[in-house]
Parts: C-alpha cells; sequence; structure tokens
C-alpha cells in the first residue's frame, strides 16, 4: 500500500465515520456517497456531511484465518457485516471478544483502532473496528 | 431492419490447470488460443479480432496491455487487428465473451478469438491474498481486513441461519467438482474427496474451509466465434450461441438488500433465457460459478433450479454427470481450477464440448443446451450463457 493522500483523504470517515445524508430523501449514507441512489440526479450538490453514531448490530459474521500481509499479525480476526443505528450496513472487524462471544444479532459499538501496519512503508493505518455493547 | 447473425462457438483449445510454475502468462494465453486456432479449423490471419479476459495481470505478473502481447506472441501482429483486454474481475472471461458475440452479432466482425488467461501462482506467500481483494471494494472492505473468502463466509453463515442449512449441503458442491474433475485431464485436482474431508479441512474463513473455497490456478481457455455466414461459407460445426446476458449490481456485499442472492445472476438468466426462447427445464448442464461452495448454492438458486435457500435439497438429489442436472462437469472452479479472467471461457470451452459430443469420459448423454454462469467477485456482476445444440 502506502498510498498516503487516500488514507489523508479517507481520515473523516475513517476515524469519526463521517458519512453523507441525502438533502432530498434524508436516507444516511456510510460510506459517504457523492449522490443517492434513490435520487439520483435530484440529490446533487445536496448531500450534507453528517456523523455516524457508531451504534450497531451484527448481521453476519466470520473468523478469518488466512489473512493478507498488512493484518497477518492479528489473525484470526472476526469480520462481520455490521448495520449501524442510522440504516447503513459495514464491513468491519469484531474485536475485545472471542468469536464464541457473539453471534448475529449482537449489539456492537464502534471504536477507534488500529487497522493494519503496512510493513513495507511502515505507514500504519487507524480507523473504526467494533467491540460488543 | 438487418437481420442480425447468428453467432456460434466453432472450436476451442486450453492449456493445462494448475500450478504451472515453468510456464509464464503468454506461454499459457498463445498455447490456448493457438490450439483454438487448430481445433477451429481457420488460421491465426482470419481472425477479425480477439477479446481476452484477464483479471489481475496488472497486479500478478506487472504486465498490462495483456491484449497486444497476446496477438503479438500468437504471431498475428503484422496482421494489425483490434485486440482488447476486458477486465471484470472474476467474471472477466464471460464479460470478454459476451463483447466478442457482440462484436460478430452485430455485423462488424465474422471470426473472433476470445481468451482468458490468468497465472494465480506467480507470488509466493499471502501477498496474492492482499491482490485478491482488489476484487472486492478496497476501500470499506479490504481495508478493514476483508478477503473475498471473509465476504463469501459472511453469506454463508447468514444463509445456513436463516435456512437452517448445514455444512454437508456446502461441502457437496466441492465433492461433486472433484468427482467430475478426476475425468478432466486438464483439471487442476483430479482426486475424488468425501464430503468428511470437505468438512474437516483447515479453516480459511469460517464456516468456510480450504475445500470450500477454489484454489489459485495457472490457466488459459480460448474459443473462437464465427458468424452465420462464416459457418455456411466455410461448413464449420460449431454450437450456437443463443443467449448472452450480463448485470452489474451493487459493488460492496455490505450496499446489498440481500447478503446471498446475486441480482445480476436472477436478471441475466432471465435474459439469456428470453433470448434463447428456451425454459430452464430445457437446460441439459450448468457450469456455475462457485469460487467458494457457497456460491454454488446461491447460483442454484439464482439461476432459477431451486427455490431461494433450498438449493441443498437440489444438491441431496444429486448434481452428478448422471442426474437431472449436471453441475460443473468441468470440475467447476473448485476442481478444474479458478484462474480468475479465464473460469468464464474456460465455461464456455466445456459447454462447446458437451455440445458437440465431445467432452470423453465426462459426456452427458442428449446435451442439447448449457447454461453458463460467471460472476464478478463476491457477486458484483454475473454474465450467463446459453449455448445449444440445433
Ligand atoms: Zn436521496
Amino acid at each position: 500500500m502506502g498510498e498516503l493522500s487516500r488514507m489523508w483523504r479517507e481520515m473523516p470517515s475513517r476515524y469519526r465515520m463521517q458519512g453523507d445524508k441525502c438533502g432530498n430523501c434524508s436516507q444516511i449514507y456510510f460510506p459517504p456517497r457523492e449522490v443517492c441512489p434513490v435520487c439520483h440526479r435530484d440529490s446533487i450538490g445536496k448531500m450534507q456531511e453528517v456523523d455516524i453514531d457508531g451504534a450497531g448490530e451484527i448481521l453476519s459474521f466470520t473468523v478469518v484465518h488466512e489473512a493478507p500481509p498488512a493484518f497477518l499479525r492479528q489473525k484470526p480476526y472476526i469480520i462481520a457485516l455490521v448495520k449501524l443505528k442510522e440504516g447503513p450496513v459495514i464491513t468491519g472487524q469484531i474485536v475485545d471478544t472471542l468469536p464464541e462471544e457473539i453471534d448475529i444479532g449482537t449489539k456492537v459499538r464502534s471504536v477507534f483502532r488500529k487497522i493494519s501496519e503496512d510493513g513495507k512503508s511502515g505507514v500504519i493505518h487507524y480507523g473504526y473496528k467494533f467491540i460488543p455493547e | 431492419m438487418r437481420k442480425l447473425s447468428n453467432v456460434y462457438v466453432i472450436g476451442g483449445g486450453e492449456s493445462k490447470y494448475g500450478e504451472l510454475w515453468d510456464r509464464s502468462l503468454r506461454e499459457i494465453a498463445v498455447e490456448a488460443g493457438l490450439k483454438a486456432v487448430e481445433n477451429a479449423g481457420i488460421r491465426t490471419k482470419d481472425l477479425n479480432a480477439i477479446y481476452m479476459g484477464n483479471s489481475l495481470g496488472g497486479l500478478i505478473s506487472k504486465q498490462e496491455h495483456l491484449s497486444a502481447l497476446m496477438s503479438d506472441y500468437a504471431g498475428i501482429a503484422s496482421e494489425y487487428i483490434p485486440s482488447m483486454r476486458i477486465e471484470a474481475s472474476t467474471a472477466s472471461g464471460g464479460a470478454a465473451f459476451r463483447q466478442a458475440y457482440l462484436s460478430i452479432k452485430s455485423g462488424e466482425h465474422d471470426v473472433v478469438m476470445v481468451g482468458g488467461a490468468e497465472k494465480m501462482t506467480e507470488l509466493y506467500g499471502t501477498e496474492i491474498i492482499d491482490i485478491t481483494s482488489s476484487l472486492v471494494d478496497r476501500e470499506w472492505e479490504a481495508f478493514n481486513g476483508a478477503t473475498p473468502a471473509a465476504l463469501a463466509a459472511l453469506s454463508a453463515r447468514k444463509y445456513m441461519r436463516d435456512f437452517n442449512v448445514k455444512k454437508e449441503a456446502l461441502a457437496a458442491i466441492s465433492v461433486n467438482d472433484h468427482a467430475n474433475a478426476s475425468l478432466n485431464d486438464n483439471a487442476q485436482y483430479r482426486n475424488k474427496i468425501t464430503i468428511e474431508q470437505a468438512l474437516n479441512a483447515t479453516p480459511i474463513a469460517e464456516p468456510l474451509n480450504l475445500m470450500d473455497c477454489a484454489p489459485m490456478t495457472d490457466g488459459a481457455s480460448s474459443v473462437i466465434l464465427a458468424s452465420e455466414k462464416y459457418v455456411k461459407e466455410h461448413g464449420s460445426k460449431g454450437v450456437r450461441i443463443m443467449g448472452s446476458a450480463v448485470s452489474q449490481g451493487p459493488f460492496a456485499l455490505h450496499s446489498r438488500k440481500s447478503f446471498y442472492t446475486v441480482e445480476p445472476t436472477i436478471i441475466s438468466t432471465k435474459k439469456a433465457l428470453e433470448q434463447a426462447k428456451i425454459k430452464l427445464g430445457d437446460i441439459s448442464f450448468v457450469e456455475m460459478h462457485d469460487s467458494y461452495s457457497i456460491y454454488g448454492l446461491m447460483a442454484l438458486e439464482d439461476l432459477g433450479f431451486a427455490q431461494k435457500g433450498h438449493a441443498s435439497e437440489l444438491v441431496e438429489n444429486g448434481i452428478g454427470l448422471n442426474s437431472n442436472l449436471p453441475v460443473n462437469p468441468s470440475g467447476g472452479l473448485k476442481a478444474k481450477g479458478f484462474p480468475y479472467g479465464a473460469a468464464g471461457v474456460s465455461q464456455i470451452y466445456e459447454a462447446y464440448l458437451q455440445l458437440s459430443g465431445k467432452a470423453g469420459k465426462r459426456q452427458i448423454k442428449n446435451a442439447s443446451y448449457g447454461l453458463l454462469h460467471n460472476m464478478a467477485g463476491s457477486g458484483a456482476a454475473s454474465v450467463v450463457h446459453i449455448l445449444g445444440v440445433e
């Protein structure tokens, strides 16, 4: 990796879960979107930045045993589909727990954590993960 | 309005599928292409165009513009014909085939080569897991540690929970692939496996294990397409492309309404059947995109062969070569092998063999119509083709 400008650009969304709200239909999007898939051109210029609370619920999860280089030191780790209170579903890690202690339906909350480290460039990426409530 | 040309597959060829450490991407691509040319009874200078399916050549082999390389090393650069690479991740092969089909149907071309090639075992270690994660949303899935296997596992857990499906049903998909591949000389894994072996393999992304996941494969497949005019003039034998459709839906798994329904498969299948003017019940065999066993169950449902959540019953009743619905006679992605950009072309080649009665030990009796399903990544897009004998 080592794509510094991309990581810098994405900071508001990765660090404090900044999403978008459609000014036309009020639907909330995370990750952020430039155009609302419901309102199409009617949403252009009307997408407003909105902070996501970080509370949600596990819709599905897996324990990853075969990981790419940037995640080798974390394996095995839990990846889940989390439905946020505001509506969007996102993909993220569940941490500070064991696979036996979570299930579909478990309530979770976002925390700010180290996501991965790029061995070659030494860059450490931060972002959101989730812990059980 | 001018009548559009019917389009035929008049030949094909492929390299061995497997870990081909002594062979380069260009070598296997050219080998498949030249075999296809010979098999179709044409000469390379007869080709009007080349379409090439490849997914990860840029990242794995650090080589782009593979279509130019392919045309040059096939020895036909001096013909100055168009040659293009089509990229749609793991559906690149099916997508390239469709573009070639359209180019003939439109009247632009008469004879076109489609090649699919991928060299997956070039890198050692876990680097390839990061590279294959470019199939999915890099910024919002892979960034957080999701891999293609992890996404398939998320679909699997939800599916198994909602429909009370046991792991045995997933395992049966892989067992069937291995049984069929045992009859395919070009397949990567020709060993049969049992349900027990499939259930007890090393975990990859729970609930999926090694036997639920298609392998890393080097391989290339190629087919030659021709117009009705060319086929008549040259007396070529071929099978007709009766339906061709592609559909693109939400990219990331988390953006989809359902985690175990691939809408693009449903939509493409409906379109392809309409074009072919046949019913699902007329289909003689299916080559489906089972990069992960769960995707096999999902595909059988999205293609329409079973109600959502009930593919396990179909699989229990048998999907072998002698069943009512033979699935993956080639050995499928799990056992014939899974060179990403070649997978869709591999399916077409199998259909060509089956429908021409050239499939040898794995020949399906009275094969009239084949349904081919090539999916991108975790289900962002699907390409569906129907080939038939008339
Ligand atoms: Zn809207």
